[in-house]
């Protein structure tokens, strides 16, 4: 009985993860879930934030993505984000930068505008970011 | 002499023509390189997305988006035309142009109206010759670095005029890119999504359980997802228009320097007769005077 399962993280750019884990652990629409394996087949959309899984050695992973869906299988799980980064690939100047910048846009602007949502998915992005880049393990 | 002048400034000219398509050529198969490993990138997703889709679009059973229903009564279409900026790529735009005009005058014949939104100068120049309803035009997208947030805001518009009722269908007409030496145009309808065809084999295979615990409910994840692969869609039709516009201009590029090394041959040949003849009859000219000379 395989206790590992296999996790992929894709974008449109590229395959960002493509191995194996212990657990995974992604941040679904209704709340976080863990995955482990022989997992019943399951699928959710994901909001923006932290993936987490133990990979094979046990060492734990952290991974940025931006909404996108994830469907879990009973020997994998595979994440198609939107957006997706290693913590070690995190660029935190850019980040920071963009967390400005939708402070700004945030400030004396209207819920109902159509920029405000924009702005705050920016701004929720950016500080998931900067969160993940400054966590230590 | 005149003649001898002459040939040699054409042949000075074809030789920098070969350098400028010999340029082109490498510059084209460079951006060719970026371009293919774009979208084979893109192709792990696009494929996983389909296989989710398909299972899910399975079990939420017909009629379950509007996304998915066809209309009856089709009177506007609207198509979505993929060609390049510039030109030096053989047929390229030339092949995509006539299957979009073909594809128009069926329509027109039913008394369907078309419109258009173009990916690309050629398109939406020969769209404006010929008078035809542009709604939408992007420059400098095709061929270039692009994300895939281009695919989504104008998949976005499309999807919001389809639901307003403003678009009864919308086509994409894009280059598929076979080859290195085949690029096939290709009509594709994307709203109404045609039934998601299902992979049998996956559904014979026991590991492969189509039936998931779904967060929310499938009709719900559904309406997030279809419009998704409106965007997928198109992204990859920009994708293989782009690479294909590369391959294209890179055999055009490789086809006129061959021509010039042809056209080169023929003229210096020409250039080495005419000086031969010029030599044999000033040699001609030498030896009669000196005959000349000795007689007298």
């Amino acid at each position: 009985m395989p206790t590992n399962i296999k996790v992929e993280i894709v974008t449109p750019e590229k395959t960002v993860v493509s191995e194996e884990a212990q657990i995974v652990m992604s941040p679904g629409i209704l709340g976080e879930f863990g995955v482990l394996c022989s997992h019943t087949p399951f699928l959710t959309t994901l909001k923006t934030g932290t993936v987490r899984y133990i990979d094979a050695n046990g060492k734990e992973r952290i991974v940025f993505i931006s909404s996108g869906f994830a469907e879990a299988l009973p020997d994998r799980v595979t994440i198609l984000a939107e957006s997706a980064e290693r913590r070690r690939d995190i660029d935190v100047k850019r980040a920071k930068a963009a967390l400005e910048r939708a402070e700004k846009r945030l400030s004396g602007k209207e819920e109902s505008d159509i920029d405000f949502t924009r702005a705050k998915a920016a701004l929720d992005r950016a500080l998931h970011r900067i969160k993940i880049a400054s966590s230590v393990t | 002499m005149a003649k001898l002048k002459e040939v040699k400034l054409k042949i000075g000219a074809v030789k920098k023509t070969k350098q400028i398509t010999k340029a082109m050529n490498m510059v084209a198969a460079s951006r060719l390189r970026g371009a293919q490993s774009k979208m084979e990138a893109f192709r792990p997703y696009s494929t996983k997305f389909a296989e989710v889709l398909g299972s899910l679009a399975q079990r939420a059973g017909e009629n379950a988006n509007p996304l998915i229903v066809p209309r009856d009564n089709v009177k506007n279409i609207h198509l979505v035309l993929c060609t390049s900026d510039r030109g030096l790529c053989g047929g390229f735009n030339a092949n995509l142009v006539s299957k979009a005009e073909s594809f128009f005058n069926e329509k027109n014949k039913e008394g369907i109206s078309v419109s258009f939104t173009n990916f690309g100068k050629k398109g939406r120049d020969w769209c404006f010759n010929k008078k035809l309803q542009i709604a939408n035009s992007h420059v400098g997208v095709v061929g270039a670095k692009f994300g895939f947030n281009v695919a989504m805001s104008s998949g976005k518009q499309l999807i919001e005029s389809f639901i307003s009722g403003g678009y009864d269908e919308v086509y994409v007409l894009y280059s598929e890119f076979v080859s290195m030496a085949r690029q096939v145009p290709i009509l594709k309808k994307i709203i109404p999504i045609p039934p998601i065809e299902v992979d049998k084999s996956k559904l014979e295979d026991k590991t492969y359980m189509p039936e998931h615990i779904c967060e929310p409910s499938a009709g719900e994840l559904l309406s997030e997802l279809l419009p998704r692969s409106i965007y997928v869609q198109l992204h990859r039709a920009l994708l293989e228009t782009s690479t294909s516009e590369h391959a294209a201009r890179m055999a055009a590029m490789d086809n006129a320097t061959k021509a010039c090394n042809d056209m080169i041959n023929s003229l210096t040949l020409a250039y080495n007769k005419a000086r031969q003849s010029a030599i044999t009859a000033e040699l001609m000219d030498i030896v009669g005077g000196a005959e000349a000379l000795v007689r007298g």
